[in-house]
């Protein structure tokens, strides 16, 4: 569905995107995490056909965005960062001024509308001006908008930032059918629990860079240990503690609020911590994620 | 994979992209009945506001202008500047001329600025197969829209007045007034593209719209201005539109200036097309 060699961005003299191999297949959910400024959305960007290729190649559905930019758009759906709704216009007539754009008649455009609001749930919103939703139910109508083409391929650019728990789960949820019906998806996020659940395959990206690529296991087990401990011991003492715990795991993380012991057996780890004589202030074990990756990868936490 | 990458970037720094030239092709728009829909909606959402005001301009303009000045010029000029014609004859087509101008700027400012910066549908436009001359040929044709029915008003008013002597003459300084209106609303349309804020416009309004719409010969023949001033006149497509639309209601028209002037506001348009274009594709495709 998409192939990119290479591919680079550059605004003036800033290099948003500094040389990128993708690849991602149809049916699959494929993510790009890594904290803001990493040069994700420019990515997107450019592969939603709007923004020019500074170097390198890119194909998208077999077609140059260069030369083919409409043809490559009419079969995306794009679900932007930034909602660009009518906020004057109703539910109801955002969607089926949105399926005009791909030349959809009046009749299916109105069809499709009711179809996807039934999706998304918000079918008794219809008349409501978009002004009235609450932030969840605009991100769902952007989502709903970006399907009125029946895409072959659906961007999404960090879908649930700032949304609260439990309008990400109803997305989540949407999306997860969509995948299920064979849309292929393509998000950015910085949220590492958003690309567990999602994502079948991942780069992570800093500084216009890929650094790491695989399914979030692989990732997990390639960069990190299974289990992590977590220590605090009130600030301006971790850094101390971390010398006379550094043996007892095969890393170990400083941050300003805590202590990360990367090791197989957590619980294993925080007795012999105890055995030490050590009294850390709260201690937890747990099971390695994305963002220990993403710490091992640049020594920086996803969302600082 | 990441280490090539970087030697790379030693190697061969990133060319810039901002000055990407548009093929000629990228300026003729082809999808734009697509956007129909999305302009009647919003008209149907609006045009209660202007309905009013295309109505209520020109009849204060012509009671003041028309009717009160007209009254005091036409009594104390025996053997005036303007020959046989009566005042509001004269100013009549200058004042559709100069309604079309002011409704032009008017709505390719404001309303153009928020599809880019406060309402943002230029950019959900854009993520479609619409393209970037699509687009902005879409805000185009409403703004010709709203120039044609304030214009359309406007000349009603006039005729109700008396102020014109034929209805051809006035229906041909109509569709000059369209393509006045066009030859401001390209140009204009280019720089709110390019305008960070709105503050700009002000300076636009106060310093472009205001002067050109007192020195464009639409109340009194520039020649009685000094020649610095309508050389600049000269300039202005305000006063190709006024001299064009004037002859045209007063039968005076000849083919050789009537050509001249239409190939002015032509140009005009054209070139406020391409600045229209870049500027639009400087947003949205960047």
């Amino acid at each position: 569905m998409i192939v990119a060699r290479g591919l680079r961005k550059s605004y003036g003299s800033f290099e948003a995107v500094k040389g990128i191999d993708v690849e991602v297949h149809q049916g699959e959910a494929f993510g790009f995490l890594g904290p803001n400024g990493a040069g994700k959305s420019s990515t997107m960007r450019m592969i939603a056909a709007v923004s020019p290729v500074t170097q390198g190649s890119l194909e998208i559905l077999g077609m140059d965005p260069a030369t083919d930019g409409s043809a490559i758009r009419a079969r995306l759906g794009v679900c932007p960062q930034e909602n660009t709704l009518d906020n004057e216009l109703t539910v109801f007539d955002n969607l089926v001024v949105y399926g005009r754009y791909f030349g959809l008649s009046r009749a299916e455009a109105s069809r499709r509308t009711e179809e996807l609001l039934d999706f998304v749930q918000l079918t008794d919103k219809g008349k409501a001006k978009v002004d009235d939703l609450s932030g969840g139910m605009k991100r769902r109508l952007t989502i709903a908008r970006s399907l009125v083409n029946n895409p072959d391929l659906l961007l999404l650019d960090e879908p649930t930032t700032g949304l609260d728990p439990q309008a990400r789960h109803q997305l989540w949820d949407r999306l997860f059918r969509l995948k299920q019906q064979g849309v292929t998806l393509v998000l950015t996020t910085h949220y590492m629990d958003e690309a567990e659940q999602l994502c079948d395959r991942l780069v992570v990206m800093d500084k216009g860079l890929i650094v790491a690529a695989g399914s979030p296991l692989q990732l997990i087990r390639e960069h990190s240990t299974r289990e992590v401990l977590e220590l605090r011991f009130g600030v301006g003492d971790n850094e101390s503690m971390a010398a006379k715990v550094l043996d007892l795991a095969d890393r170990v993380e400083v941050l300003p609020d805590r202590l990360l012991l990367y090791t197989d057996d957590g619980e294993a780890g925080l007795v012999a911590v105890h055995d030490r004589g050590l009294r850390p202030l709260s201690s937890l074990v747990r099971r390695a994620t994305l963002e220990d990756v993403f710490l091992r990868l640049t020594g920086r936490t996803l969302v600082d | 994979m990441n280490q090539d990458a970087a030697v790379d970037g030693v190697a061969a720094p990133a060319r810039s992209t901002d000055r990407r030239r548009l093929r000629w092709d990228e300026f003729v728009p082809r999808l734009v009945p697509r956007l129909t829909d999305y302009w009647v909606t919003v008209y149907k959402r609006t045009w209660r506001g202007s309905v009013i005001t295309s109505f209520l301009m020109p009849f204060l303009y012509l009671t003041a202008m028309g009717v009160g000045l007209g009254s005091f010029v036409d009594k104390n000029s025996a053997s005036n500047a303007l020959g046989e014609v009566s005042y509001l004859a004269f100013i009549a087509p200058g004042l559709l001329a100069t309604t079309a101008m002011q409704a032009a700027v008017g709505e390719s400012t404001y309303p153009v600025m928020a599809g880019f910066k406060w309402q943002r549908f230029f950019y959900s436009m854009a993520a479609t197969p619409l393209r970037v001359a699509d687009v902005a040929a879409g805000q185009l044709a409403f703004v010709a829209f709203r120039i044609t029915l304030t214009c359309a008003v406007f000349l009603g008013v006039l005729a109700a007045y008396g102020a014109l002597a034929g209805v051809l003459g006035g229906l041909a300084a109509l569709a000059v007034s369209v393509l006045l209106g066009l030859a401001y609303a390209t140009p204009m349309m280019g720089l709110s593209a390019r305008l960070k804020n709105d503050s700009g416009f002000s300076l636009v309004f106060r310093l472009g719209l205001m002067p050109m719409f007192l020195f464009s010969g639409a109340f009194f023949p520039i020649s009685q201005l000094p020649e610095a001033i309508v050389w600049i006149a000269y300039l202005t497509p305000i006063w190709h539109g006024v001299e064009l639309s004037r002859s045209l209601t007063l039968g005076t028209a000849s083919w050789l200036p009537a050509l001249g002037h239409l190939a002015y506001l032509l140009a005009w348009f054209l070139v406020g097309w391409y600045y229209c274009v870049t500027g639009f594709a400087k947003k949205l495709s960047s």
